[in-house]
């Protein structure tokens, strides 16, 4: 039952009170290059639920089975972004033969994710928090789904902005970077949620 | 030492193993691409510069195999190009001339300036504020937006202050002439170097007291054309590069310089010099003409 709380919590934390876009600021840059389109944000946004997912579950196991053994824990982030590159070569090659509209809707920032940081800092975070295996995927996954939920939430607001009378100065990533930095704020809300820890 | 020995084995296999395993996936996920795909895109300029309308060159390389785009697409990759593309799709390739962009002013310095500008050096932004810093509502304002979208390093602001092609450099793949607020840059035909140097539509007055070097609609060289190469439409001198044959004899006669290879003074008194002569000469000849036709009327009386 304990455990089951606590992976609520890492739930709800990834998710809404300490999202990795809105509160940690990881992964800026495909939320604001790919969040054009609901159709592209969606798949961006799956695509990082799926590399953080598995990234959480490998460098877990490179890190309490290989470098903690070994006494290279200083190496741990070298480690990970070996093990993120090579994940993101593997599902560029399978989502070209398996989606290749994904593919490319996706375009650039599907290699891009190679240095998505909230993928680097999911593995990072799992190892700071000493999560269990279980703890690390599920909290892998629900950053995932917190990127998908940001990116989509901002892809529609953007899609609503061609009806918006805003300066035309601000076309483009500025009247973006404003829609941003608003959810955000509406984001801080959730910090109340804080007290499920 | 030990340490080190470890980390760099442990890393260095954990390398190996997953060069491996992309290895292995990259057969197993392996796309059958059509190779004239690849072909191509190595004729491509590789620029990624976007001027055929499709997303990169890996883009327009798709675009052309699928027949959605021509064969010429590639305006940076030149005529060679377009040529080996042809070959490469079995087709036979139909190049016009390579032509360069074109930046129609010549006002810079000359033109007169409304307001010191002091914002953000950018020509939409100076556009912005009150219609732009200078008088004319066609000149080239000179704060490099064309310059800062040029690949190439094709496109500088000259001496006086108006951005000027160099034609070397040029692919014409206009990145520039979109960015360009005041619509003043167009293509042009490399080897025809008669071009107008103005787009200022306004008439008599109205263009000359706003620039130095605007053209005024006169239409002298619409005169002076022998191949009926150069008409004043909308106020603004314009030239039919198909029957331009670079004779520059309009830039001799304009006014208001604003026609290149800009005639120094000097040339354009000596073309006149000319032009009274065959003037008299003609005038002499038709009196002649008028004699010898007169004695024989005379004599039939």
């Amino acid at each position: 039952m304990k455990e089951l709380s606590t992976l609520i919590t890492i739930t709800i934390g990834a998710i809404l009170s300490n999202n990795f876009i809105f509160s940690q600021f990881l992964g800026c840059c495909p939320f604001m290059g790919v969040s054009k389109k609901i159709d592209t944000a969606t798949g961006m946004g799956f695509a990082v639920v799926f590399v953080m997912g598995l990234a959480s579950a490998i460098t877990w196991c490179v890190y309490n089975w290989i470098l903690l053994p070994l006494n290279l824990v200083y190496m741990q982030t070298v480690a990970f972004i070996l093990v993120i590159a090579s994940l993101v070569q593997f599902i560029e090659m399978f989502l070209q033969k398996s989606v290749p509209s994904l593919y490319t809707a996706l375009g650039v920032y599907l290699p891009l994710i190679t240095t998505n940081c909230a993928v680097l800092g999911v593995a990072l975070l799992n190892i700071q928090n000493s999560y269990n295996f279980i703890e690390a995927v599920v909290y892998g996954i629900t950053g995932g789904v917190g990127f998908l939920l940001a990116i989509v939430l901002l892809a529609s607001v953007r899609e609503q902005l061609v009806f918006a009378d805003y300066p035309k100065s601000f076309d483009g990533f500025p009247i973006a970077l404003v829609a941003a930095g608003l959810m955000a704020l509406a984001f801080m809300g959730f910090s109340g949620l804080d007290i499920f820890k | 030492m030990l340490n080190v020995l470890s980390a760099v084995l442990v890393l260095g296999l954990l390398g190996a193993l997953f060069g491996a395993l992309l290895a292995v996936a990259s057969k197993i996920f392996e796309v059958k691409k059509d190779p004239r795909e690849e072909a191509i895109l190595a004729k491509l300029a590789g620029a990624n510069c976007g001027g055929c309308g499709y997303p990169g060159c890996a883009g327009c390389a798709a675009a052309i195999v699928a027949g959605d785009a021509p064969v010429t697409a590639c305006a940076p990759a030149g005529a060679d190009a377009a040529a080996a593309i042809a070959e490469i799709m079995g087709q036979t390739a139909t190049v016009g001339e390579r032509e360069v962009a074109f930046v129609r002013c010549n006002g810079g310095t000359a033109a007169v300036k409304r307001f010191e500008y002091v914002g953000v050096q950018d020509c939409t932004a100076a556009e912005k504020v009150a219609a732009g810093p200078i008088d004319c509502a066609w000149g080239c304002l000179g704060f490099g937006s064309c310059v800062k979208a040029c690949q190439f390093d094709a496109m500088h602001i000259g001496p006086n202050g108006v951005a000027v092609v160099d034609e070397d450099k040029c692919t014409d793949c206009m990145a520039c002439a979109a960015v360009c607020p005041r619509h003043l840059i167009v293509s042009v035909p490399v080897s025809k170097k008669v071009r107008v140097l103005c787009l200022n539509q306004e008439k008599g007055k109205a263009a000359m007291t706003v620039c130095e070097n605007s053209c005024i609609g006169c239409g002298l060289c619409e005169r002076e054309c022998k191949k009926d190469a150069i008409h004043v439409v909308d106020g603004i001198a314009s030239i039919d590069y198909a029957k331009c044959i670079n004779c520059k004899l309009c830039t001799k006669v304009c006014p208001r310089d604003a026609i290149t290879p800009v005639a120094t003074a000097e040339d354009k008194e000596k073309y006149k010099e000319v032009k009274k002569k065959a003037a008299e000469a003609k005038k002499k000849a038709a009196e002649v003409a008028a004699a010898k036709s007169g004695k024989p009327a005379a004599a039939k009386k």
